[in-house]
């Protein structure tokens, strides 16, 4: 704690900063989100904040970015107690903040959502907005993140806003930032560049807070490690000495399984086929086009991402959500192009969908009541155009007990579990019927560890019951760990399947665009995935050498 | 910030949509005006009665050869509209569509009598002056994220307050000051419940419009029926520009106007200026978008909305004070008839911005000031359908039919802080 500090205006020395939350508690209703929350972040240190989805990572750095007010406890920044009533307080301390879901005005350029709250003006109030493109271009030569100042934010790539939203808070001339799962939206080479970033950003004496939900990130950037559980730190590790087994188990408690258990692939019959298909948006442009993809019985094919690449648009079109504009979709020998839903969901087709608040589930209906979505007038749930309650009652009771769900009973509203037990349940409706195709996407997004192992022993369990398995992640490991066969999806265009196994440097590359034919020439590439990848039919999958 | 940017086969299909809209033009216009009976001649007067530099011979063109020729007109842009397109003329091309149309709905109304092109722009004129102000203070209402329907009631309140306050002061300044107030206040009880109280802002908007009607047609009745003494303003007087007044044609339209004409022209380049190239409009516009980035930054997204909307509550009430100031002169129950609804409709039409608001309710104002043309003229086309024009080009952009509408992403959505 610096003495030095006094003399100057709010104990600001140059580049450094000492960074102290004592006590922290922040209740909402019903929850206490934080509680007595103690943290101290040293200059030019990388404090990895771990924890599963809802620990109250997010609360706590939104309290010191007052955004949200502390019930208790104390923020003090170089030996200063602060008193932050909201984001223009922590900016003026020095303090920046990278959130989960980017905070830029899409229909402004970069410069101005840069400058935003900070302008430049000259006479009558006018921007000088040749100045921020300037100074813009200068920051981001400066730091290593290069951007055109001058391009709307809707137009770029979500890892290009990613930058932008560093270079806001660096052009306020943050000492400390918060960076909110910052690897989301990243492809992993992305990622290593904005790990070196921040590096680059440390080294000079300044600090950076990581919050993520991935332990080997952790283990590569942090210096130190805060693990989160419930609102409450539970221990700090440091990430030369503890293994990811050791986080992980702090992270939930109990020890973990970690990998998937699964035995070779054994396909047989061929499920679906798509030949040529082709998805536009709203002005007729195409966001998938050309996309030729086979799963046999038996299989998992994982599509990999970085999101917004044409896999909602894809995952839409073979579950009949959305017009087909060119190819073909066949299912099990069934034309999708002309059936309708319903039709496509009763003969064989269940889906696990991206958003299950939005598309899983209706949040005000019961347990029992969202079991039966997709059968709601099929006997014995509904006869002669009355739902029977208790045949409803009866299916829910059992799935509840199969599936795991933790919920006080089949009529709590499905809006009050938490996301695992609601994913949990929109798992146990796709699974308990039989089906030919799964088409799973996102299925352990902002799901507690323990579920994710559970959907994972299902998803593995369905496809050795002889269902094909489309699984589509953005989460990298996921894919990898379960997929027999993965894909990558890039501007809409779909390569591979290639065999497994297949370095996670490859799938990689491969998601920020690079040809498969030079990345499967390297080294890295596995000898079972040298046929032409779009024809991988003959070639025998799930059986690694 | 234009964004055409179509797929080919969109573009063809949108260029086949206008082809058709080009035929249905060329049908009434053959139909209807080249087969008329109504006269032979149609003349148009150039020259306004008041003093000007020189005089313009009338225009006087035989009906249906004109007709006939801007028929030909269209018909040669819809085969190519069918067939190579226009690339991305394309809505311009449909805009001379509906200029040639127009000029031959003209030409066939003024048959067999006359018609002064002069009264004709400078009434349209000065009918957009209100729906401009409406619109302007809609599009900085919807900009920061309030949406803003009760225009209507604020040009009801500022009416009314405008020709009370005219009349006790015996000075426009003064009313229209008063005007300003009431629409103001209107303003702020909207900014109250839609931003503090978080109420649903489309109810609000419809409950001030009530409200508005109810008190001023309640005073009207109650106070100014049997005191005429209040509900006598001073006016603005019209204002002539030296020697640019004199100008044949343009000078009586542009150069001869009350001075709320003049001041709404200011206001449209004020407020342009304002929303686009300076930190007050960056800011503003940045809390209509999701107003999170706003507040992240540190500016104050409540107090941001609250300006906006009293802003708009000023141009709003100068709106109303239109009509009791400037163009009747006494309040009547009612009398803004509907046109609070096309401001908004010109807010849409015109994408949010100012200068595109002007000149929808330029348009408006036209259809407006034709529809009173017409009925001198005895055209039997009953003006309440001409009064619809408005609402039907509305439409049409509303619903996409000429690029798409973007609308501010946090429009309507209250901002709550934890």
């Amino acid at each position: 704690m610096s003495q030095a500090g006094s003399t100057e205006p709010a104990g600001r020395q140059e580049g450094r900063v000492e960074l102290e939350l004592r006590g922290i508690t922040k209740r909402f209703p019903g929850v206490i989100a934080n509680e007595a929350v103690d943290l101290v972040v040293t200059s030019g240190e990388v404090h990895g904040l771990l924890g599963e989805n809802g620990a109250g990572k997010s609360t706590l750095m939104n309290v010191l970015y007052g955004l949200y007010r502390a019930d208790e406890g104390e923020i003090i920044v170089d030996g200063t107690p602060l008193q932050l009533d909201d984001p223009g307080d922590a900016i003026d301390a020095g303090i920046g903040m990278v959130h989960q879901h980017f905070m830029l005005v899409p229909v402004f350029t970069v410069a101005e959502n840069i400058v935003l709250g900070v302008e430049h003006t000259r006479g009558l109030g006018r921007l000088d907005r040749a100045r921020a493109s300037k100074e813009v271009a200068e920051l981001a030569e400066r730091s290593g993140l290069p951007v055109d100042p001058d391009a709307l934010v809707e137009d770029l790539p979500v890892g290009i806003q990613q930058r932008v939203e560093i270079l806001k808070a660096l052009y306020r001339d943050a000492r400390l930032l918060i960076l909110d799962e910052p690897t989301a939206v990243l492809t992993p080479q992305e990622a290593d560049d904005l790990f070196d970033a921040i590096r680059a950003f440390t080294a000079e004496g300044r600090s950076v807070v990581f919050i993520s939900h991935k332990l080997r990130e952790h283990r590569v950037i942090a210096d130190r490690i805060s693990v989160l559980r419930r609102g409450r730190i539970v221990g700090t590790a440091d990430p030369r000495e503890a293994s990811e087994q050791d986080l992980a188990n702090l992270m939930v408690g109990r020890p973990v399984e970690l990998t998937v258990s699964k035995t070779p692939a054994q396909p047989t019959d061929s499920v679906l086929q798509v030949q040529g298909l082709r998805v536009d948006d709203a002005v007729g442009s195409p966001v998938v086009q050309d996309v030729d993809l086979e799963i046999r019985r038996g299989e998992i094919v994982a599509v990999a991402g970085v999101e917004g690449n044409g896999q909602t648009p894809l995952v839409a079109a073979l579950t009949g959500l959305r017009e087909i504009a060119d190819g073909t979709v066949t299912v099990a020998g069934r034309e999708v192009m002309g059936a309708t839903r319903k039709q496509i969901l009763r003969e064989g087709t269940g889906h696990v969908p991206e958003d299950r608040s939005k598309d899983g589930l209706v949040a005000d209906f019961s347990v029992a009541e969202n079991l039966i979505l997709n059968l709601w007038d099929a006997e014995p749930y509904a006869r002669r155009g009355t739902l029977q309650f208790a045949a409803i009652n009866e299916h829910a009771r059992e799935l509840v007990g199969a599936y795991d769900i933790r919920t006080p009973s089949v009529s709590t509203p499905a809006g009050s579990l938490s996301g695992g037990n609601q994913q949990k349940l929109v798992v146990a409706r796709e699974f308990d019927r039989p089906i030919d195709l799964l088409v799973a996407s996102q299925p352990t997004r902002g799901v507690d560890v323990g579920s994710i192992e559970y959907i994972h022993s299902q998803l593995v369990a369905k496809r050795d019951a002889g269902t094909a398995v489309l699984l589509v992640s953005s989460e990298l490991d996921e894919v990898l760990a379960l997929a027999d066969r993965v894909a990558v999806m890039y501007h809409g265009r779909l390569v591979g399947p290639f065999d497994m196994p297949i370095s996670k440097e490859a799938v990689g590359r491969m998601m920020a665009g690079a040809d498969p034919a030079d990345v499967l020439g390297s080294p890295t590439a596995t000898p079972a995935s040298t046929d032409d990848p779009a024809t991988t039919n003959g070639s025998s999958p799930g059986a690694p050498a | 910030m234009s964004q055409n940017t179509l797929a080919p086969a969109a573009q063809r299909r949108r260029e086949r949509r206008f082809g058709l809209f080009s035929l249905l033009v060329l049908a009434v216009m053959l139909g209807v005006f080249a087969s008329s009976t109504r006269g032979a001649q149609a003349t148009f007067i150039l020259n306004d009665a008041r003093g000007q530099l020189f005089e313009l011979p009338d225009l006087i063109l035989p009906v249906v050869p004109t007709v006939i020729v801007l028929s030909a007109l269209v018909a040669g842009i819809a085969a190519r509209q069918f067939t190579r397109g226009f690339g991305s003329r394309a809505v311009v091309i449909v805009g001379v569509v509906a200029l040639l149309f127009v000029i031959a709905f003209l030409t066939w109304a003024a048959a067999g009598g006359q018609l002064s092109v002069v009264g004709l722009l400078r009434g349209s004129l000065a009918r957009a002056t209100p729906i401009a102000f409406g619109a302007m203070a809609g599009v900085l209402c919807e900009r920061a994220g309030v949406i803003n329907i009760a225009i209507e009631g604020q040009f009801l309140a500022g009416a009314f307050t405008a020709a009370v306050v005219s009349s006790i002061a015996g000075n426009p300044w003064v009313g229209l000051f008063g005007g300003i107030s009431a629409g103001v206040l209107v303003a702020f009880m909207l900014a109250g419940l839609s931003i503090k109280f978080q109420a649903d802002q489309i109810v609000v908007g419809v409950v001030l419009i009530v409200f508005a009607t109810g008190v001023t047609s309640f005073l009207n009745t109650q106070v100014l029926s049997g005191n005429p003494q209040l509900n006598s303003p001073t006016r603005f007087a019209s204002i002539a520009v030296p020697v640019l007044s004199e100008i044949p044609l343009i000078g009586p339209v542009l150069f001869r106007q009350s001075l709320l004409v003049f001041g709404m022209i200011a206001a449209v380049i004020v407020l342009q200026y304002g929303l686009f190239q300076t930190r007050w409009g960056l800011r503003l516009r940045s809390v209509g978008e999701p107003p999170k980035a706003a507040d992240t930054v540190g500016i104050h997204v409540l107090a941001t909305r609250y300006k906006a909307v009293l802003l708009g509550g000023v141009l709003a009430g100068i709106g109303g004070s239109w009509w009791t100031l400037d163009a009747v002169g006494q309040f009547s129950r009612e009398m803004t008839g509907g046109r609070g609804f096309i401001a908004l409709a010109a807010m849409l039409v015109g994408r949010y911005s100012p200068v595109g608001a002007f000149g929808a309710a330029l348009i408006f104002g036209f259809s407006d000031q034709l529809a009173t043309s017409l009925q001198l003229l005895r055209v039997p086309v009953p003006s309440d359908l001409l009064l619809t024009a408005p609402y039907l080009v509305t439409i049409v952009v509303v619903a996409g039919l000429i690029g798409r509408l973007r609308v501010p992403a946090a429009d309507g959505k209250p901002y709550v802080k934890q």
